[in-house]
């Protein structure tokens, strides 16, 4: 309303969603034509709170301010006509129309033969102004990721929002993409919009934002820090914070043979972009090999090649032999476990029992595998034996898996893949999302497994498990490997640089 | 044999598939896959036939044809967009009802004379040499309706605004939505009008192509070929409209091919044995199969046809709600 | 002060909900199904008794029930198999009409010499039905599996093309004297029926059930072993409970699609071989009156449980055989679908709790 009020103002928001506290007390403040960026980890609340700023999450309390008007959003569309537009990290675009087709979508405009010509001169326009510069009568799916993004812009900036919301955008572009955004970026804010940027890569911040909040399991860690005299150290703190290292105890133990080797592996991604670049690695029998990392460089690819479930070049080895490029089943009878990223869509089948949940991986191996037929009855002792050693709760082993809590359902899905004594274990976010009672059973788990002499690539976006439970430590940023540290000498701030993308630190 | 004839023939018979797969188009454009096309276009027929008789009038037989096929259609919306069920069931089920209704509201109506759609000449265009007497000469309204049904048909799809909003529902119904089209309201629309066309074409059967009511020999399986004619089509109206005219001209070709003592110079075989027209009544169905086989080969490339959210029951939100 | 419905993610079904439903939606279908019967001034309460008598009465009534039931029992195991991996063969019609093909070449040809004795025509018939049915089931799903071509309409459009070819067959090669079947099997290639018996049972004279039953009872026991005991029915069902999840269990989809159809094919064959083999007792039009479709439906009633296909089987048989009985003819139709419509439609009360709420005016 009046010219000092900030372009946004949210105070103490709280929204819940069943069992867990998404947003706690919540404040953020857009000052008119800055960047301001929303820095934190996966599932700190970062989109949470700003699809309420969209107008798709009500919060639970707290008061959202628009230019010092106190506002109340019900749906997208009162927060595009306040001027709030929000760039989805999964584009929001229809892949089989034009670019302008898709920014003229759901506007009352034109009224009803599209005479296109004349919104390509106005979208062309609009192109100029900001330097987003893409062909407006090209379908999207002829376009980049990058261009595919700017669409996205576009559309928010033809509704005439003057406050954008961008949900990661940097996530999928390549780095000469992440440049031009850059650009585009400081051209829009030096035009008057204001901008929130979500991300949790810090070289961004630091390169970008002007001002910073953090926030860190739904938190504030820090509210709008201006960006001077910030180092990346700090905010990394911030960000991840040093909690309480859980007191495994690791013995160390003499290594044995290698059983997973791989050597100059690339694949791409499910966009077709290069996920995984020249990756080589080696994991020894009762070796805990972790992988650290910022979600979404390369980890689900680099699990997926191993366990046969995507093509990539290079080659792989368990034991000798090379499964690369082979069907799963190849990798499942070398002995190799995997703990799947998605325990839902991929690691079990929700309206089938518990029994057959855990018997998926050795139903064909004698003596639930009986020839042609499946001995049930063996089948049905076995896993109410897992149950109860690995502390299952469910009503009984005909329970649909679908009906066990998240935490269960991991237990589930890690009792059938150590039961049957893996060579090589897989483990992707094995602890994702689990309560710490769980978290503590499965790390213990994994020890376990590792003194039995598997090998284990621990794959995770929580740095601190990965510091505790690995005796190698592997940085991935962007698909390559950034370097390999031993655990014992570890510091947990050169990994947090590697993490972000740096090969070595250099203070 | 005759060309002109079989053109002739070909384009009248061809509107009713024209028709029903145009319906289908726009019903399969939103993202809903109604596999009831038979059962509404057989309801269509039975009602339009049965309120010609009891008004006198073939045109009010015409609009309660129409009415009842979308009417019907509306019980497969509600099952799929509101309830989730499985789209694919849900038609069959729609099918069963339809040709049930039809069957049992149309209980006695075999052998009835009700007035019939009268044919009419296209002034002018009708002495267009060769074309004008198959393409406007004696045929329905309805079947000139169908020329322009086609280009708008098209024309609404690719250049208008509603067009495009149905094109976004069925392709990538969260994009619109949070653009504030109301994709829910969309689909059922789009499901209304794909049975109000099927009712359509019932009717055009039954008191125009082939006038009459046969219980369920009246439509006799068009209902199913419209549907396989839309994915030959790859969701296109002038193929389709091209696919439903050949498939009449092919079926009356099978009839006129008996007729001559030689081909080509050659001894007919169908002349000698009529039996082997078996075998051309089976090509079109053969040829949609080989169709299906290169077309999904083309969608798998280019991306185009089938629209994306075809089938899939849109739900909003992930998380929360 | 205003009511809302509200709908809540069920985290518990009841154990009796599913087939509480199932059982509501015939009774439901019934009740409405008089009612238009009424609209349109038949006496309801007077044809189900009709319905009754011409379905269950007598032996004899009831027998031809039976005789319809079979070979609903054998495409409602069938179609189980396919739906059960999430597979759409709805081309049961045709590979019905495919085995019934398959068996009258044993017969026409003949394949073996028709002195040879009864087992040996038979099992030939039931062999050369399974196969020609299991071709018209392995066509769709090779497609599918190499080039992912749509198996509804490819099920489909084999319907139309086999029954073609079924009729260039009737129409020409094998056509008895002109008319549009062909002569009469030898009474080698008939399936034994219970009025054979009439002698030894004075009961069972006029009683037309066939050996075909017995085939579909074995077709649900073995499907039902499948699925509960075998390996495959495992993988089966691991894959279309959730294909993502098959494949990361180093499942082969492509083999299991290709397999599946075939088999299913091979099971419609199987019915259109007992149909002509215990019924019609030769090639002709007609030989089915939708029964791969009323297959479709039973299998969905049943739950895809193959036992519970038969009784449902029992049911929809008896609709077709009133269906003759009993005008309107469409009357069954009318049901079956109203039957399934509202099945579908009471999913609805299995996934969510329905609530009537009332909403604050602040809340709004």
């Amino acid at each position: 309303m009046n010219s000092t009020s900030p372009a946004v103002e949210m105070k103490d928001i709280v929204i819940e969603f069943p069992g867990v506290l998404a947003n706690d007390h919540v404040n953020l403040t857009l000052q008119e034509g800055e960047i301001h960026a929303l820095l934190g980890e996966n599932g700190a609340g970062k989109s949470t709170l700003m699809n309420a700023l969209a107008g798709l999450y009500k919060p639970a309390s707290g008061t959202i301010r628009v230019r010092g008007e106190l506002v109340s959003f019900n749906s997208p569309r009162d927060a595009i006509l306040k001027g709030i537009g929000m760039v989805h990290q999964h584009f929001m675009l229809v892949p089989t129309q034009t670019v302008t087709e898709n920014i003229l979508l759901g506007l009352n405009e034109p009224r009803f033969v599209m005479s296109l010509n004349k919104f390509d001169q106005k979208i062309l326009d609009l192109e100029e102004k900001y330097g987003l510069f893409v062909d407006p009568t090209t379908k999207i799916w002829q376009l980049s990721v990058g261009e595919q993004q700017r669409v996205e812009i576009l559309k928010t900036l033809y509704r005439g929002a003057n406050i954008l919301i961008m949900d990661e955008p940097t996530a999928v572009l390549s780095p000469r993409e992440i440049d031009e955004l850059m650009e585009t970026m400081r051209s829009m804010t030096d035009q008057g919009k204001s901008i929130i940027f979500i991300t949790h890569k810090l070289g961004e911040v630091v390169d970008i934002a002007d001002r910073v909040t953090v926030l860190r399991k739904g938190v504030v860690t820090a509210e709008g820090e201006s960006m001077k005299g910030v180092t990346k150290k700090d905010l990394a703190q911030r960000m991840v914070g040093r909690e309480v290292i859980f007191t495994v105890e690791r013995e160390s133990h003499e290594l044995g043979d290698v059983v997973m080797e791989m050597t100059d592996v690339s694949a791409l991604n499910n966009r077709g972009l290069p996920a995984l670049k020249d990756v080589s690695l080696s994991v020894r029998s009762g070796e805990i090999l972790g992988i650290a990392g910022v979600g979404g460089n390369g980890q689900s690819e680099l699990a997926e090649v191993i366990t046969g479930l995507r093509k990539c070049s290079g080659k792989i080895f368990i034991q000798g032999e090379e499964i690369s490029n082979q069907p799963p089943i190849k990798a499942i009878n070398r002995g190799v476990s995997h703990i799947p990223e998605d325990r839902t869509a991929v690691g079990t089948a929700p309206s089938l029992s518990l029994t057959d949940n855990t018997i998926m991986k050795g139903y064909k191996k004698h003596p639930i595998g009986d020839g042609w037929r499946i001995n049930f009855q063996v089948a049905q002792k076995h896993t109410s034996k897992l149950k109860d050693k690995y502390n299952i709760i469910a009503p009984s082993v005909n329970t649909p898996a679908g009906k066990l809590s998240g935490g269960n359902l991991q237990k589930l899905i890690l009792a059938r893949e150590i039961n049957c004594e893996p060579r090589f274990l897989v483990a992707m976010q094995p602890t994702r999302g689990l309560d710490v009672g769980a978290i503590e059973d499965i790390r213990a788990l994994l020890l376990e497994q590792r003194s039995h002499g598997a090998a284990i690539l621990l794959i995770s976006e929580e740095l601190e498990e990965v510091l505790s439970l690995s005796d190698r430590i592997a940085v991935i940023s962007e698909g390559k490997i950034m370097g390999i540290v031993d655990s014992e000498d570890v510091d947990i701030d050169k990994i947090g640089m590697m993490m972000a993308g740096m090969q070595e630190i250099r203070e | 044999m005759n060309f002109e004839i079989i053109l002739h023939a070909g384009i009248a018979t061809g509107s009713v598939l024209l028709f029903a797969a145009i319906g289908e188009i726009l019903t399969e454009r939103s993202g809903i896959l109604n596999l009831g096309v038979e059962g509404m276009m057989l309801l269509g027929a039975m009602a339009g036939f049965g309120t010609s008789l009891a008004t006198n009038s073939a045109w009010l037989g015409v609009a309660v044809a129409v009415l009842a096929g979308g009417l019907l259609s509306l019980a497969h919306g509600l099952v799929t967009i509101h309830f989730q069920a499985d789209q694919v069931v849900s038609g069959l089920s729609l099918t069963f009802l339809g040709t049930g209704l039809a069957l049992v509201l149309g209980e006695g109506l075999t052998g009835q004379t009700p007035p019939l759609l009268l044919d009419y000449n296209i002034p002018v265009l009708q002495s267009i040499p060769f074309l004008g007497p198959a393409l406007f000469q004696d045929h329905g309204l309805l079947v000139y309706a169908g020329y322009l049904l086609t280009p708008f048909t098209w024309f609404y799809i690719q250049k208008t605004r509603p067009g495009m909003h149905l094109r976004a529902v069925g392709e990538k119904p969260a994009a619109a939505d949070t653009l504030g089209v109301n994709v829910y309201g969309l689909r059922y629309l789009y499901v209304f009008v794909g049975g109000c066309l099927a009712g359509l074409s019932g009717a055009l059967i039954s008191l125009s192509v082939s006038p009459g009511w046969y219980s369920s020999q009246t439509t006799s399986g068009q209902g199913w070929i419209a549907i396989a004619l839309v994915i030959f089509a790859q969701w296109n109206p002038f193929r389709a409209a091209l696919g439903g005219y050949l498939f009449g001209m092919l079926r009356r070709l099978i009839l006129d091919l008996q007729g001559p003592r030689l081909l080509f110079g050659l001894v007919n075989p169908l002349y000698v044995n009529s039996n082997y027209s078996f075998f051309l009544i089976m090509t079109p169905y053969i040829l949609t199969i080989i169709a299906l086989i290169f077309g999904s080969r083309a969608i798998a490339k280019k991306r185009a046809g089938s629209p994306s959210a075809l089938g899939i029951p849109y739900i909003r939100g992930e998380r929360g709600q | 002060m205003a009511f809302r419905i509200r709908t809540e993610q069920r985290v518990e079904v009841p154990k009796w909900l599913p087939t509480a439903t199932s059982i509501g939606s015939v009774i439901i279908a019934f009740i409405l199904g008089g009612v238009i019967f009424k609209i349109v001034g038949g006496k309801p309460l007077q044809a189900l008794s009709f319905f009754y008598q011409a379905v269950f009465g007598n032996w004899g009534v009831f027998s031809d029930t039976l005789v319809k039931a079979t070979p609903l029992i054998i495409i409602g195991v069938a179609c189980a198999v396919a739906f059960k991996m999430r597979l759409w063969n709805i081309g049961a019609e045709g590979q019905f009409y495919a085995g019934a093909f398959g068996a009258s070449l044993v017969v026409l040809v003949p394949l073996v010499p028709l002195d040879s004795p009864k087992v040996l025509v038979i099992g030939m018939m039931m062999l050369m039905g399974m196969i020609f049915g299991g071709i018209w089931g392995f066509i769709p799903g090779y497609l599918k599996a190499k080039y992912k071509v749509n198996e509804i309409i490819t099920t489909l459009m084999l319907n139309y093309i086999i029954i073609n070819w079924n009729n260039f067959w009737i129409f020409d090669q094998w056509s008895d004297r002109g008319f549009q079947m062909t002569a009469t099997f030898d009474r080698v290639a008939w399936l034994p029926r219970l009025a054979d018996y009439a002698k030894e049972v004075k009961a069972f004279s006029g009683v037309t059930l066939h050996l075909g039953v017995i085939f579909g009872i074995i077709a649900a026991i073995i499907v039902w072993w499948i699925f509960r005991y075998s390996r495959w029915g495992y993988e089966i069902k691991l894959i279309g409970d959730n294909p993502n999840a098959a494949r990361y269990a180093g499942i082969d989809i492509s083999k299991n699609i290709i397999l599946v159809m075939a088999f299913s094919g091979a099971l419609a064959g199987l019915a259109g071989m007992s149909e002509i083999s215990g019924v019609v007792h030769r090639l002709q039009e007609s030989i089915s009156p939708g029964y791969g479709f009323t297959g479709i439906i039973v299998a969905w009633l049943a739950k895809l449980n193959p036992f519970t296909i038969i009784p449902v089987s029992v049911l929809f048989a008896g609709l077709i055989v009133a269906g003759r009985e009993i005008q309107p003819t469409g009357l069954s139709f009318l049901l079956q679908g109203i039957i399934l419509f509202l099945l579908i439609s009471s999913d609805v009360l299995i996934r969510y709790k329905i609530r009537l709420v009332r909403v604050d005016k602040e809340t709004e």
